[in-house]
């Protein structure tokens, strides 16, 4: 099921973000969140996009999406250039009109918390058939019509029924279902999940996962699916990038990160996590620490503090990206073509 | 491992009225979170508890602490019959158990610095004088991995995980023998998480303490537990030792929840196939008649709308199952 991502067919980027800087100015002082994120996405791929809290996950698609509220936080440098248009398009440079078109046509987003994204005081079908209204020009009726179709499309049991109930009378995971079913309402080239099964049990979660490939397989869509969960990206993601305060630190195929782990970081990630099925009894590795204080402008690597190998130079500045292979980078001073870091 | 049992459960049931009207109050129903159910802890071991939310499992243990008290069945703690014990009699041997709870945060008096919140324990229960007090705080500090400095500290100037270790302080403040963890990690980061789960096992070695261990994520539950115990809808369903509960599950439910936890390692997912339920939890206010899995489970058959007993089908290993059999192996036909 799983593409390997050898180059049989030119792979075309749908989206491109160059050194990306996003800050908060709070009463604490300036939160840097984002210090110069890049990445991109081919189309039809999966991404998925790990790291700890505050790592920045988050704040990076909210910031491509203009959802963060200015003030406090402001964009404050990088590019993003969505080429699902005519003519490739900077997603930070356009106004609010551009996109909201953007938004609901081309890049649809899926929250963690339904509850909280969903309208409480509107109907199910009318939040769906508000969006069909508005980006696609359809009439009341024919809305209706397609928001219930929707709704069947993303598994909900009963849709006529369920179309006209309020997001409190469902359940989690089927609420979750109604905010797939709104996002890919206008058939959006991208589709950005962040944390969408995080709140939801196993069970559940193992459903909307299976959901969201199937949809993703139907609609030719990418994917960007935050989640901090290494579980969740090694069974879904074709490729990974690892997040750490603010930077990005490994980007991989899901089998290098996996098994050929470069950074520091990613290492310790995966030490640390106890493997099902094992029998005997490994202590796990655990990293010492906590992540840096993003009140603190980065002047070196954020990770040094907790990193086992670091060297002097690790501390006078910040490391660039290292191309280890065609698909595989690491913003580390280590040398990386040195196997076994 | 034939120690004897520290606790022993008994038929727990803990049923939450459903009021209804606002003169009457009449009761019109009953929210049934744990419904029956009886296991042992022996000494000195981890019994893990795992479940989806609303199957009971926090209602569980702290229904065996009797911080909420139990509708009916018996708890006996080392020897003591709790659920024959008047509030205050169980108030005198509060130290021998204790709990962390998942929500760190919420379990301080934020406006009590942390020395205060460790001490407040042994003031209540010991007659300990100040300076044995501060004195034994600053040794459980560095105990749980944190120093002096700390002592004078509120609760908001900590992350996440050290909160984490002040609530595992103040829990091993009295000495217990029995400590239920609820959730205690899922509210941490991955590399966090490793950090405290070594911290546990390395208490329980050094203390001989005994713990329950509650938990939604399997893969740490059978990395601390020696046994685990699988709830649903009030209920336990399957009860083993934790390697033949990896290895060989025998209830559908726990086959089924076995196989849609994700494992991080890619090969090893494109491989697996996936048993997917179809629904979601049924009401506790509402089970359903019978086997409460009878609704979603993929094998039922007629003879699951009787209530399934209890059968030990090896030793160590119950399952409450009328569909489980010696075979072992996966129940759920291949869907191809």
């Amino acid at each position: 099921m799983t593409m390997i991502l050898e180059d049989i067919t030119p792979v075309k980027k749908i989206l491109g973000v160059q050194n990306l800087i996003t800050r908060f100015y709070t009463f604490d002082g300036i939160v840097n969140a984002l210090s110069g994120v890049s990445f991109h996405l081919n189309q039809g791929e999966t991404l998925g996009v790990v790291g700890e809290s505050g790592s920045g996950k988050s704040v990076t698609m909210m910031s491509l999406l203009h959802l963060l509220p200015v003030p406090p936080a402001r964009i404050e440098g990088g590019q993003a250039m969505y080429y699902g248009e005519r003519d490739p398009v900077d997603l930070l440079k356009l106004n609010k009109s551009c996109i909201s078109r953007i938004r609901g046509n081309h890049i649809g987003f899926i929250f963690q918390d339904a509850l909280s994204a969903l309208n409480p005081v509107m109907t199910v079908g009318n939040q769906i058939g508000e969006t069909l209204i508005e980006h696609l020009g359809m009439s009341k009726a024919a809305a209706r019509k397609r928001s219930i179709e929707l709704l069947e499309y993303v598994g909900i049991p009963e849709p006529k029924k369920r179309a006209v109930s309020y997001p409190h009378e469902f359940s989690g995971g089927m609420r979750q279902r109604a905010m797939i079913a709104l996002a890919i309402a206008c058939e959006p080239t991208i589709i950005i999940a962040d944390e969408p099964t995080t709140a939801l049990d196993v069970t559940v979660q193992a459903q909307i996962i299976e959901l969201v490939q199937r949809l993703k397989k139907e609609m030719d869509m990418s994917v960007i699916w935050i989640t901090h969960d290494l579980g969740v990206v090694a069974g879904i993601a074709d490729r990974v990038m690892v997040m750490y305060a603010g930077h990005v630190v490994e980007t991989a195929t899901v089998d290098d990160l996996f098994y050929q782990p470069s950074h520091p970081y990613t290492i310790k990630l995966l030490e640390a996590l106890p493997k099902l099925g094992e029998s005997v009894h490994n202590r796990l590795e655990s990293i010492e620490g906590t992540p840096p204080d993003l009140l603190v402008r980065p002047s070196h690597c954020q990770f040094v503090w907790r990193c086992s190998l670091n060297q002097k130079q690790c501390w006078l500045g910040v490391p660039d990206n290292q191309q280890i292979s065609p698909h595989h980078q690491a913003a580390c001073f280590l040398d990386m073509a040195k196997e076994g870091v | 491992m034939t120690t004897a049992p520290l606790v022993r459960v008994r038929n727990l049931k803990k049923h939450f009225p459903i009021r209804k009207g606002l003169i009457f109050n009449r009761k019109v129903g009953a929210v049934k979170a744990v419904d029956g159910i009886s296991f042992d802890i022996r000494k000195g071991e981890t019994l893990g508890v795992v479940g989806e939310s609303g199957c009971g499992k926090s209602t569980t243990g702290r229904a065996i602490l009797h911080l909420e008290r139990p509708t009916a069945g018996q708890v006996i703690i080392d020897g003591k019959e709790l659920t024959k014990m008047t509030q205050k009699e169980i108030r005198k041997i509060r130290p021998e158990m204790q709990m962390i709870f998942q929500d760190s945060y919420a379990s301080f008096n934020p406006r009590h610095s942390i020395g205060n919140i460790i001490a407040e324990p042994m003031q209540i229960h010991t007659d300990m004088d100040g300076t044995k007090r501060r004195a034994r705080v600053m040794e459980l500090l560095e105990l749980v991995g944190l120093n002096s400095s700390h002592y004078t500290r509120f609760p908001h100037e900590f992350s996440g995980g050290q909160r984490q270790r002040i609530n595992i302080a103040r829990a091993l403040s009295l000495n217990p023998k029995f400590v239920v963890c609820d959730e205690p990690i899922s509210a941490l980061d991955v590399s966090i998480q490793a950090q405290v789960i070594n911290l546990f096992e390395d208490l329980q070695k050094e203390l001989g303490l005994t713990y329950m261990f509650i938990a939604h994520d399997l893969s740490m539950v059978q990395y601390l537990s020696d046994r685990v115990a699988v709830m649903y809808l009030g209920k336990i369903v399957e009860l083993t030792t934790r390697d033949r509960l990896f290895s060989c599950p025998l209830h559908p439910y726990t086959q089924s929840l076995l196989s849609a936890i994700p494992i991080p390692d890619p090969i090893e997912e494109r491989k697996r196939k996936r048993i997917l339920l179809n629904d979601e939890v049924p009401s506790p206010a509402n089970p359903p008649a019978g086997c409460v899995f009878n609704t979603r489970c993929p094998i039922a058959g007629p003879e699951c709308v009787a209530p399934p007993e209890a059968r030990e089908l090896y030793e160590d290993h119950v399952v409450v199952c009328h569909k489980a059999d010696k075979k072992g192996g996966s129940l759920i036909p291949d869907p191809e």
